[in-house]
């Protein structure tokens, strides 16, 4: 290849605190190209990304931009080495239309006319074959149009390195072909496009060049004509990580959930659970996989009560009286009431699950206020909890009494999860209940999680280490915008596998799910 | 003209100038939140304002120094004044990131302690008390035996104040940019605005020029230096002010005038229409701006459109690696 180099970055490594984002990435994007950026999520694609935009500031490493080292320390850097961002989290001011958006922060020591700028943006849209009205409102504007405004943002600032981070993510099907082929009609402008992504199909229908990234390292940069899905899949989820994950057998395995047509959309009228049905069974732990904002989050919130979706059914095979209660539009008291005990680990730690200024013995509470016979609470058995908890669990902390939010994210992810176990529950539902946490740390909960089900308890686990499901679960649910491509055995699946069902694409028609729901690393 | 009318006038007329102590307090406090910081400290901003302005007055009143440079001198005096104590509340909620609330309240409260301590050696001697109003400065076409004799210099200056105060908000690029900070501080800092500083200057130029509204009331308005006691319930109504025109410097004007009415409401409207009130309804008929501006929440509340709600940033703390 003969085309001059846009950027280049040497031995780019980033840490958050002892957790390492990237480490020595090496990465090389020529003029006039797209290239893909491919690796699983939490695998440090955004990190990078933020890092040549000026989000973050690299700890070791050096970013040359046509061959000269530069130093990025803010997106003002950023732009003035003609490099734009468009964020997966939109950064649009609500208020303000398009063109106020697009003009926001320009330096061009112009007289501030919003009639001429309208017209600018007006005449850029049209060049690259954008739809879209200057004096439109934001907060007024579709999913796709707010995108619109972010790229011309960029546009407008004169930016040749176009970094997209999931551009396609919040997309329907046609609204991303559309994009592509502007993508493509800035790439014959000699623009170089970096594009984060996922999904396997769109990394082979648009980009010139694939570099995927693993755990924070760079595997390695192909030619996308010369490679396969499978092959990039094997780099992606990479050499397998001996797990050794203890997994017994499951005994007096019975019904214990049945969820049938679930549908739901949330408040952007995208859909964000299509039609999903399973049966989680006691005595064994179910895996849901897929793509971060499948509609993960949303499932957990519909059975334990948080979120009311517009059709289905979901019955709860109650062991004491084998009746059948329907969970359909109550709200978790309620479901407590009916004996249904449902312990749920939201992925959001501090924001759902704990809080934060609150100490150990005050959140045990949480789960408990609501015993106890006289106006003044009893504090005693929850700080015999507390105290097991920290034991048992090793929850490196001062004293119970210190307030959550000081402890590191493995001890708060522990004292939550050792609070809903505490609850005896019969269903147990977990969502990345290890993000964030070291090896040790995983293996503890891991350990937790499979000594509840050899309790009898239907554990719902949400994952995103593929090696973790296969090893730990015993079913594999797969979940792919909002719809359930295939419930696997886990002892015959393979990652390619989920992998594949992971990023299905059968119905092109179906909108694709909002992804905002989780941030990545 | 009947009696009725004349009346009405002269009505107006003492509305129009106490309206512009809260035309101050609000045009400074709309700068203010949009940068995205509620400052409740506007009432002992304000108060020191008055003290500032009050002991320049003093200090020059006693020399040879000609009146239009006294004016021109203790203006600036109150508007540093003001400044420094916006500084102090930036430095605390920009910089350290402290609560808003908890620090503006502090602010009022330490303002208007201080100006008791300042101006009660002051207004002890009675004779002196008028010597300096600001009330004998006007312009030469308001003179005392126009209508316009209760306006001094400092009436048309906050209405300037608004109006430009409206403009860079509306038409300039500056504007723009302090208003994206203050609605979306991320997205401004992801487009290269330097958020820290536009929330620093519009903190300390909005305190500045609420400060003003302070040395107006005690020196312009009243013309007595014990009339420091009435500024801090004042501050407030700045405050209820800048929700009232919706964050509109331009429509605070027409604002800061029915505020006046209303708050003169009590004395003036039954003396006009010729009917006696108990004394003791005066404070109620006070309460009249708090209630309209109550309404006007509930009605914006109501219709929800984006345009009449505060700025979304207003209160919260940035910082850009937060996650």
């Amino acid at each position: 290849m003969n085309r001059p180099i846009a950027l280049e970055l040497k031995n780019i490594s980033k840490y958050f605190g002892s957790v390492i984002a990237n480490k020595d990435v090496n990465l090389t994007v020529y003029r006039g190209e797209i290239l893909a950026i491919l690796g699983e999520n939490g695998c440090g694609k955004t990190t990078l990304m933020n890092m040549i935009a000026g989000i973050y500031y690299p700890d070791h490493g050096t970013i040359l931009i046509d061959g000269k080292e530069v130093v990025i320390r803010s997106p003002k850097d950023a732009f003035e080495h003609k490099i734009g961002m468009i964020h997966q989290h939109f950064k649009l001011v609500d208020l303000f239309t398009a063109a106020e958006n697009i003009v926001l922060g320009v330096d061009d020591n112009k007289k501030y006319n919003i009639n001429e700028i309208n017209e600018t943006v007006a005449k850029m849209a049209q060049k690259y074959g954008f739809n879209i009205d200057p004096k439109k409102k934001i907060y007024d504007m579709s999913v796709s149009e707010k995108q619109t405004v972010e790229i011309l943002k960029v546009l407008y600032r004169g930016a040749d390195i176009l970094i997209l981070d999931e551009p396609s993510a919040v997309l329907t099907p046609q609204e991303t072909d559309k994009l592509f082929e502007v993508l493509r009609r800035m790439r014959e402008d000699g623009k170089s496009i970096l594009i984060i992504t996922h999904k396997l199909h769109e990394v082979l229908s648009i980009s010139d060049r694939v570099a995927v990234l693993r755990k924070g390292e760079h595997v390695a940069t192909v030619e996308t004509a010369t490679t396969t899905a499978s092959e990039l899949t094997e780099m992606m989820v990479g050499k397998k990580v001996e797990l050794n994950i203890n997994r017994p057998e499951p005994k007096n395995v019975c019904d214990r959930l049945t969820v049938k047509g679930l549908n739901m959309t949330n408040s952007d009228g995208v859909k964000v659970l299509d039609n999903v049905s399973f049966t989680a069974r006691a005595g064994e732990i179910l895996g849901v996989a897929g793509i971060a904002g499948s509609g993960q989050r949303e499932l957990l919130e519909t059975i334990a009560g948080l979120a009311h979706p517009a059709t289905g059914e979901i019955i709860y095979h109650n062991p004491q009286t084998n009746a059948d209660d329907n969970l359909m539009d109550k709200n978790p008291i309620e479901i407590r009431e009916l004996g249904v005990r449902l312990s749920f680990v939201p992925e959001d730690r501090l924001g759902m699950g704990l809080v934060g200024n609150m100490d150990i013995v005050d959140n045990m509470m949480l789960r408990s206020y609501r015993r106890g016979h006289s106006v003044f609470v009893d504090r005693k058995k929850p700080k015999d909890l507390a105290h097991k908890i920290v034991d048992e669990l090793e929850v490196v902390t001062p004293s119970t009494k210190t307030p959550v939010r000081r402890l590191s994210g493995g001890n708060v992810q522990k004292v939550l999860v050792g609070r809903e176990i505490a609850a005896s529950p019969t269903v147990l539902m977990a969502a990345y209940p290890v993000r964030g946490l070291d090896i040790n740390s995983s293996y503890t909960i891991y350990g937790l999680l499979t000594k509840q089900k050899e309790q009898g308890v239907s554990v719902i686990f949400v994952g995103e280490d593929l090696d973790v499901l296969i090893e730990l679960c015993d079913r594999i649910l797969v979940i792919c915008a909002g719809r359930v491509t295939g419930i696997i055995d886990a002892k015959n699946a393979t990652k390619e596998q989920i992998g594949l069902l992971m990023t299905e694409t059968k119905s092109a028609n179906t909108p694709k799910e909002e992804n905002n729901n989780e941030n990545e690393q | 003209m009947n009696i009725l009318e004349s009346s009405f006038v002269d009505y107006l007329l003492t509305a129009i100038p106490l309206g512009m102590t809260f035309l101050y307090g609000c045009t400074g406090e709309i700068l203010t939140e949009k940068a995205g910081h509620l400052n409740l400290g506007i009432p002992g901003i304000m108060c020191i304002g008055g003290a500032c302005g009050c002991i320049a007055l003093r200090i020059l009143g006693k020399t040879n120094c000609p009146p239009a440079l006294i004016v021109i001198i203790a203006i600036l005096c109150a508007f540093l004044g003001g400044v420094l104590m916006g500084m102090i509340y930036s430095v605390l909620t920009v910089t350290f990131r402290a609560n808003q609330n908890v620090t503006g309240l502090a602010m009022t409260t330490f303002g208007a302690g201080a100006t008791k301590f300042i101006m009660s050696g002051m207004a002890t001697n009675a004779a002196e008390n008028y010597i300096y109003a600001l009330k004998y400065f006007r312009f030469p076409f308001a003179d005392s035996t126009t209508s316009l004799k209760y306006c001094g210099v400092m009436v048309y200056l906050a209405i300037i104040i608004a109006l430009v105060a409206s403009y860079v908000l509306n038409k300039t690029k500056v504007g723009l940019r302090l208003r994206a900070v203050g609605e979306n501080p991320a997205t401004a800092d992801a487009v290269g605005v330097n958020v820290t500083a536009y929330k620093y200057i519009a903190t300390c130029i909005g305190s500045g020029i609420a400060a003003l509204g302070g040395l107006f009331y005690i020196m312009d308005y009243s013309g007595s230096f014990e009339a420091y006691k009435s500024i801090e319930p004042l501050g407030w109504l700045a405050i209820a002010l800048v929700i009232f025109t919706l964050w509109r410097p331009h429509i605070s004007i027409i604002g800061s005038i029915l505020f006046g009415m209303l708050y003169l409401a009590g004395t003036q409207l039954p003396a006009m229409l010729g009917i006696k009130l108990s004394i003791s309804a005066t404070p109620l008929m006070q309460m009249l701006p708090y209630i309209v501006t109550i309404i006007v929440l509930i009605i914006t509340s109501v219709s929800k459109k984006r345009e009449n709600q505060p700025p979304q940033g207003l209160g919260v703390p940035y910082f850009r690696e937060d996650r």
